[in-house]
């Protein structure tokens, strides 16, 4: 029975030509890192310095996040704890409705994503414009974002062309992006006067002082907060870091790894609210304690949200971020997925090859392919796995518990597969067979030639 | 010097040629084998499909027949890397375990490291591209993965550039994963061929006359598309290549 | 809704309530990277980011170059903060409501430092009433002291005090995305242009 995402990957692959164009899109994006990344010899250092700051944070998470509340209200804003994203949705509404805000300008938060917050607030009678270009792009389209970092990587520009045209009146057929972004500019534009709050994600939490670090490429966060009163910063509690220096080595990781660049555009540090304005933060837990209380998975907190584990999934790149079904698809998901659902999303963890190389570009040392193979057992454990895995391999293991019978079944299979028409071996239930051939089979196993060779030779 | 000789199941059966180039090299450079009859699988496609509890006990029984020898060694990557990284959490604070893993090697890293061995005589006038299997790089770390910023090396080259006559091939992606996967390649059946092809597309623009790797699983997949496709490129374990065999 | 107490409550025993593993934090003494001519290298990384980096020796030389940037020949409505540099067109601090500044071409305003290695340079809003302008402008020029560029960014952490509400920025380069096929577009939403001046000698 393949899982969800074998199907979807499947449709993907098969238009050959698309799949290529995303799988080279997104190498692009990995080969950028790579020349980044090699242009700083302390590359590794920073690495597990970073990792070493969040495994630190996470032992002492409770104080940390207590110091930040202090901190930040000491500045003037409100913290706002929210259990789960029910919670959380909640609490944004109420504070949306107590100022009787009917439109919100929103940059990229994956936080809210994980929430859904969007549909949430729509379904109250408010509007929700998601301002960061790829976000709004698949806003438009009706869809989820496909990547973390690049929302609409999955889209070519005439795609894009066809999305603005029957949306914002655009030429038909234009699909050039200089002219695409202009449009979206100005009507973007128009969203950020009238918007009557902002709300955005935040990239780093300082506990230090009670500030906090947005990031962006366009300026949309900065101009989505700064023309109406009312911001409110959404965040998972796990984005906290101990001090402001410690930005040092975040700030110099995160471009880098995402895009490939040395720094966005945008590192903007908030620390209280503008004057005359309010700012809210919602602290937001949604399964990040429990996952906190897992020796296996305290690790995947570390995660700072910058897409590189996608952009060198080879998985990932064949198959695009829909096919995984969550909020954050590609390695990273396929570890916080099960968390939440472990029976949902029990089919994740095996849309990997675990080749390792997305453990390999972790700016914060999360060992992601070890998680996702632990998650395995896990599921097995819990006897989530279906009949058509377990049932063969309960077979193999009573099989190769035994030499003697393994020998034998060696023989006989080999000797039934040599017999087999190839009509009748290349059947439709021989997945294997469908766009390979079998291994060749040769009349005796190493063991029988082996054994034969030591015999001559004494 | 006396070494157990571990021959991955799949090898065994479908390769065995592929263990005997093992063997050959490995007398060449005067290590004595012995290959324990009891082995059958190191339990990997299993503990990677989720079902410990039954690769539990073939990692018991391994564990039984080869911790008495000096050093055990495996055409394999993959292999190896079940042992060495993956087996400890069936042998829980078990330091006698711990030291057993410290003698288990694949095939180029015991020439390299432990035999010291730098050169490999003969001639092998082809161009020759390798696949740097994923576990054997990223696991046992034979070579630096291209995602990782420092000295690059990689054992197999070493040996492979050894040589007389090789050329070894350039490719855009040095390291990108095959598409095996073990159970992988049959559940995400149309990426794992993806994947495959697009690998061997890179050798073929690369000039690769014989693709080899440490890791037959690979190459079975590999070569699986390859013929199916009608390509003539050829494909040979890295210890057939060592051993001097014929392409 | 549920009382907000409880709520933090909860989570902070969840977050509490395990065995914990102690970590220690690292030492950020790394030895970093340092640049032979870090203003060199910031006006080429900078330029590689879309910026432009023009580097004068002194008030009267700002005044001249700056007045002969292209957006500068067509600005009706320009916010200098840098009155040595250029004249305003309007008073910022008179003006009462940020949305009034949609219509700002050039927004002129103060860098306190600039980093070498990303090409950025840090802004706050210190003494500019609304700091939509920065934002909001179609061109931003910084102005920065020559002698106040540093090599990496753990040198500019150690240069930054968070006391007391504010707002700052690390700006490298003008607004962009590549949201579109991967095509890199200057100019998104923010400005699109991106001008620094390293002033002294």
């Amino acid at each position: 029975m393949p899982t969800d995402h074998a199907l979807r990957a499947a449709e993907f692959v098969a238009d050959s030509e698309r799949a290529h164009w995303h799988d080279q899109a997104l190498w692009f994006v990995r080969v950028k890192r790579d020349r980044m990344a090699q242009s700083l010899p302390e590359w590794e250092t920073l690495r597990d310095t970073a990792g070493a700051i969040k495994a630190h944070t996470m032992s002492r998470l409770g104080d940390y996040l207590e110091e930040f509340e202090q901190q930040a209200t000491a500045l003037g804003a409100k913290i706002h704890w929210a259990r789960d994203a029910a919670e959380h949705n909640a609490i944004v509404l109420s504070i949306l409705q107590s100022h009787s805000v009917k439109k919100v300008v929103k940059s990229k938060s994956m936080l809210t994503e994980e929430c859904h917050l969007n549909p949430f607030l729509e379904r109250h009678g408010i509007e929700v414009v998601d301002t960061d270009l790829g976000e709004w792009i698949v806003q438009l389209a009706g869809e989820p974002p496909s990547h973390i970092v690049l929302p609409a990587i999955h889209k070519k520009k005439e795609d894009v062309g066809e999305i603005f045209h029957r949306f914002l009146g655009t030429d038909k057929g234009a699909s050039d992006p200089i002219y695409l972004t202009e449009a979206a500019r100005h009507h973007l534009r128009q969203k950020f006067m009238q918007g009557d709050a902002g709300i955005t994600g935040v990239n780093f939490a300082i506990a230090e002082t009670g500030g906090f670090v947005v990031c962006t490429n366009e300026g949309n966060a900065d101009l989505g907060v700064s023309l109406p009163k009312l911001h409110i910063a959404c965040m998972g509690i796990e984005k906290l870091i101990p001090r402001a220096r410690d930005l040092g080595v975040f700030l110099r990781l995160l471009a880098r790894s995402a895009t490939g660049q040395p720094i966005t555009t945008y590192s903007s540090h908030f620390h209280g609210p503008v004057a005359g304005g309010e700012l809210h933060i919602v602290l937001v837990d949604n399964g990040r304690s429990e996952i906190l209380k897992s020796d296996e998975f305290r690790r995947s907190l570390n995660c700072i949200r910058c897409g590189a584990c996608m952009n060198t999934c080879p998985v990932y790149r064949r198959s695009g971020g829909h096919s995984y079904g969550t909020t954050v698809p590609g390695p990273i998901g396929s570890i916080l997925a099960p968390a939440r659902d472990a029976k949902l999303f029990a089919g994740l963890p095996h849309a990997c090859s675990l080749c390792g190389s997305c453990t390999d570009v972790c700016p914060v040392k999360i060992d992601l392919h070890h998680q996702l193979l632990t998650w395995r057992g896990e599921i097995g454990r819990r006897g989530l796995l279906p009949l058509s895995k377990t049932l063969p391999m309960k077979l193999m293991a009573f099989v190769f518990r035994r030499p003697w019978l393994y020998s034998f079944a060696g023989r006989v299979g080999r000797r039934i597969m040599s017999l087999t028409p190839k009509w009748l071996l290349y059947n439709r239930f021989n997945s294997w067979g469908r766009q390979r051939e079998l291994p060749p089979v040769p009349p005796q196993s190493f063991r029988e030639l082996y054994a034969r060779r030591q015999h001559q030779q004494n | 010097m006396r070494v157990g000789l571990f021959i991955p199941c799949y090898i065994d059966q479908f390769y065995p040629q592929v263990g005997l180039a093992t063997v050959e090299v490995l007398e060449r450079h005067g290590v004595e084998i012995d290959f324990p009859t009891a082995q059958t699988c190191c339990g990997q496609p299993l503990a990677n499909t989720g079902c410990l509890e039954e690769a539990r006990s073939l990692a018991q029984n391994f564990v039984q027949i080869f911790e008495k020898y000096e050093y055990v060694v495996c055409p394999s990557g993959s292999c190896t890397s079940m042992v060495r990284h993956h087996y400890d959490q069936f042998f829980p604070d078990d330091p006698k375990f711990h030291e057993f893993t410290h003698r288990v090697f694949e095939l180029c890293e015991f020439l390299i490291d432990v035999l010291k061995v730098d050169r490999i005589a003969g001639r092998f006038p082809y161009r020759v591209g390798l696949h740097q299997s994923c576990h054997g790089l990223r696991e046992l770390r034979l070579g630096k993965s291209s995602e990782l910023v420092g000295e690059p090396f990689s054992k197999a080259h070493k040996l492979l550039g050894s040589l007389e006559g090789i050329s070894l091939s350039q490719l855009t992606r040095p390291d990108e994963c095959c598409g095996f996967g073990g159970t992988f390649a049959v559940a995400e059946e149309a990426v794992s061929c993806m994947m495959g092809r697009d690998r061997i597309f890179d050798h073929e623009r690369a000039g690769t006359e014989v693709l080899t790797a440490l890791d037959m699983s690979c190459l079975m997949h590999l070569d699986g598309l390859i013929r199916r496709d009608g390509k003539k490129m050829r494909v040979m374990h890295i210890a057939e290549i060592l051993a001097g065999r014929a392409v | 809704m549920p009382d907000a107490n409880t709520s933090r409550t909860e989570i902070l025993h969840a977050v509490r309530n395990r065995q914990v593993v102690h970590a220690e934090l690292p030492s950020l003494d790394g030895g970093w990277i340092t640049y032979p001519d870090s203003v060199r290298h910031f006006a080429e990384t900078l330029q590689g980011v879309g910026g432009k980096c023009c580097e004068v020796r002194d008030e009267s030389q700002l005044r001249e170059e700056l007045s002969r940037l292209p957006p500068m020949a067509t600005a009706k409505k320009i916010c200098s903060l840098v009155p040595e540099a250029c004249q305003p067109t309007f008073d910022l601090e008179q003006v009462r409501d940020p949305h009034e500044l949609e219509d700002v071409d050039v927004a002129i305003a103060c860098g306190q430092f600039a980093v070498a290695e990303n090409g950025a340079v840090w802004v706050t809003d210190a003494g500019i009433k609304h700091r939509a302008v920065l934002f909001i402008t179609q061109h931003l020029v910084l102005v920065v002291p020559r002698g106040q560029v540093v090599d990496n960014m753990h040198q500019a952490y150690e240069r930054l005090k968070f006391t007391g509400p504010g707002f700052g920025a690390f700006i490298s380069g003008p607004s962009k995305t590549a949201d579109i096929e991967q095509s890199l577009v200057i100019g998104a939403h923010g400005p699109r242009s991106h001008t620094v001046f390293l002033v002294g000698s």
